[in-house]
C-alpha cells in the first residue's frame, strides 16, 4: 500500500505503524458521569466495518507525524489522508 | 455410512459403487429449535456436540459459501495447548484431548498428527520465559518440556544455531502438539452432525436478525425467513459485519493473516516449530510441501489477502531460521480473516438480546480450538451457562478488567 502523505508525498505503508480506527481521537471526558462506561466503549469497542475505514496511522520512519487515511478494508484502496491534527482540531480538540 | 477398513476392501472388490455423499445437503425449514449462522469448523463442530452430546437435534447450520470455504480451510492446521493463563490453559487442554479421540467419535479420518510443537529460545530470559510457561502448562496437568540445544539440535539438525545475533539455545516442547488436515475437521463434523438430524444449508447468508421485545425471533436469510428460538452466530473474521446486524459493537478489529507453501521435497520438518526472534512458524504438510507464516498484516482488512512488506518479513525470518530454506520455491500463499480481540482472547458468551449467542474473536487460536470452542458453545446453547473451561470467554470482561491478555499488551488488536 501506498499512503498518500499530505506534506511529503507518495509513501510506502511499511514507513507506517497503525494503531486503528480515527475514533481514538475522541477522547472521552474522564470528569463526566458515566466516564468509565465511555471509556469502555471508547477504548474496546470497535465499529470495525467491511468498506471505508477512517483510522489512524503514525509515520515512525519518517516525519513522525500521525495521519487520518481512509482506507477500504474490502480492497486496501486509500481514498484520502489528512494530518491527524487537522482532522483533530476540527473536531474542537487541543489547540 | 460407516468408514473402516473393511470397507474400503469392500467397495474395492464391488468397484467402488456403494459410496455414498458424506453429509446431507439440506434445503431450509421454516423453524429450528437453534439456527447456527457459520458452516465452518466451530460452528459444524457446534452442531455435532449439540446432537450428539446435548440431545439436540432440531438445529440448522447455515452457510453464506460452502461449509469450510473459510477460514478452517485457510489456516496452517497446527495444533497444540502450550497456554499460560488459567482463563485460556484448561480450555485449550480440553481441545487437545478432544482432538485426540476426534477420528475415533466422529468416523472420519482427519490425519490428526501429534507430531510435536517446538517453540525455540535464543536468550537467557526468553528461556525463563518459556520456563514458566512450561511450569504453567505441567501445573495444569499438559505435557511441556524445555529441551536444551543439544536436544533440539538431534530434533532439527538442519537449523541455523549459531546465528551471531540468534543463536538457538534450546524450546519449550509440547510432544502432544501436532497438525490436522484441516479440510477433513470440516467434512468429519459436517458428516457427524448431518447423521444425528442436523441440517446443513449452504448459500444461505444471513442478511437481517428478526428481533422482538429484546429477544431473537429468527433471522432473514438470502434463501428466506427461518425461524428460531435460539441463534448462534459463529462466523470469526466477519463477527462485527454479522453482529452488526443486530445492532452490537464487539471489542473486534477484522486482520488479515497471510500464510505460504512451499513446492513439495523431502521430509525434514518432522514436527512444527516457531521461531523465538522473528515472526516465522514452519511445518511440513504429508505432501512434502513447507507450511509456513508469521504475523498479521496489522490494518483492519477484510480482504483475504495481505502485501508484500509482510511476506517479505517472513522469509526473511525463515532464513534466518533456516537458510537451506532459500533453495525452496514458495508456490502458494494466501490471506485469512482474523478476529482480533482486545486481549488476544475468544468469546463464548450471550449477548444483550435474549435467545442471541456469540462464538468469536479467535485471533490465530481458532483452528486448535476447534473442538472445544463447538464443545463449549454447544453447552452454552443448551444449558444456559457456561463449560467449566470456558467460564471466562464474556463479553463483559473488559468492563470488569478481566482480561486474559497472553501477551500483555493491552487493548493494541493488531499487537496480539
Amino acid at each position: 500500500m501506498i499512503i498518500n502523505h499530505p506534506l511529503l508525498g507518495p509513501r510506502d505503508a511499511a514507513e507506517f505503524v497503525y494503531l486503528g480506527d480515527a475514533s481514538l481521537i475522541d477522547r472521552p471526558d474522564g470528569e463526566q458521569d458515566g466516564a468509565a462506561a465511555a471509556f469502555h466503549t471508547y477504548q474496546y469497542l470497535r465499529d470495525n466495518p467491511a468498506g471505508p475505514h477512517e483510522e489512524l496511522w503514525f509515520h515512525e520512519q519518517g516525519d513522525r507525524s500521525w495521519l487520518v487515511v481512509t482506507r477500504d478494508t474490502t480492497t486496501h484502496e486509500i481514498t484520502h489522508v489528512r494530518l491527524a491534527r487537522d482532522v483533530a482540531r476540527e473536531r474542537g480538540r487541543g489547540q | 455410512m460407516r468408514y473402516s477398513a473393511l470397507r474400503i476392501l469392500m467397495e474395492g472388490l464391488t468397484g467402488n459403487k456403494g459410496w455414498t455423499p458424506t453429509w446431507r445437503d439440506a434445503e431450509p425449514k421454516a423453524e429450528y429449535d437453534v439456527v447456527i449462522v457459520g458452516g465452518g469448523g466451530h460452528g459444524l463442530a457446534t452442531a455435532y456436540y449439540l446432537a450428539k452430546v446435548y440431545g439436540i437435534t432440531n438445529v440448522a447450520v447455515v452457510e453464506k459459501g460452502w461449509i469450510g470455504g473459510g477460514n478452517v480451510g485457510r489456516n496452517t492446521t497446527i495444533i497444540r495447548s502450550n497456554y499460560m493463563l488459567p482463563g485460556n490453559e484448561p480450555f485449550y487442554e480440553f481441545s487437545m484431548k478432544l482432538w485426540e479421540n476426534l477420528e475415533q467419535d466422529f468416523n472420519y479420518n482427519a490425519m490428526v498428527s501429534q507430531r510435536g510443537v517446538l517453540n525455540l529460545y535464543h536468550s537467557d530470559g526468553q528461556r525463563d520465559a518459556y520456563a514458566r510457561r512450561g511450569n504453567a502448562m505441567r501445573m495444569y496437568g499438559v505435557d511441556a518440556e524445555l529441551l536444551d540445544q543439544d536436544a533440539v539440535r538431534s530434533l532439527y539438525p538442519t537449523l541455523n544455531y549459531d546465528n551471531a545475533r540468534f543463536p538457538i539455545q534450546g524450546g519449550l516442547y509440547q510432544a502432544r502438539g501436532g497438525t490436522v488436515r484441516h479440510d477433513a475437521v470440516a467434512w468429519g463434523y459436517a458428516k457427524g452432525a448431518s447423521e444425528h438430524g442436523v441440517d446443513i444449508i449452504q448459500n444461505c447468508e444471513v442478511t437481517g436478525m428478526d428481533i422482538a421485545g429484546g429477544a431473537i425471533t429468527g433471522v432473514q436469510t438470502s434463501r428466506g425467513t427461518i425461524r428460531a428460538k435460539k441463534v448462534a452466530v459463529c462466523v470469526a473474521g466477519s463477527s462485527s459485519k454479522v453482529m452488526s446486524l443486530a445492532g452490537l459493537r464487539l471489542p473486534i478489529e477484522s486482520h488479515v493473516l497471510q500464510a505460504f507453501v512451499s513446492e513439495a521435497m523431502k521430509p525434514i520438518i518432522p514436527g512444527v516449530i516457531t521461531y523465538g526472534a522473528g515472526h516465522f512458524y514452519l511445518s511440513q504438510s504429508d505432501k512434502g510441501g513447507l507450511v509456513f507464516g508469521g504475523d498479521i498484516d496489522g490494518y483492519n482488512s477484510y480482504a483475504q489477502r495481505g502485501n508484500l512488506p509482510v511476506i517479505e518479513d517472513v522469509c526473511e525470518g525463515g532464513m534466518s531460521l533456516m537458510p537451506s530454506l532459500g533453495r525452496a520455491k514458495v508456490v502458494r500463499s494466501w490471506g485469512g480473516i482474523m478476529d482480533m480481540s482486545m486481549d488476544g482472547s475468544p468469546f463464548i458468551d450471550r449477548t444483550s438480546v435474549d435467545g442471541l449467542y456469540f462464538n468469536g474473536g479467535w485471533c490465530y487460536g481458532g483452528f486448535k480450538a476447534t473442538p472445544a470452542s463447538g464443545y463449549c458453545y454447544a453447552h452454552l446453547l443448551a444449558r444456559d451457562e457456561p463449560h467449566h473451561v470456558a467460564t471466562e470467554y464474556r463479553l463483559d470482561r473488559f468492563m470488569r478488567g478481566a482480561m486474559i491478555d497472553e501477551k500483555g499488551v493491552g487493548a493494541q488488536p493488531n499487537l496480539h
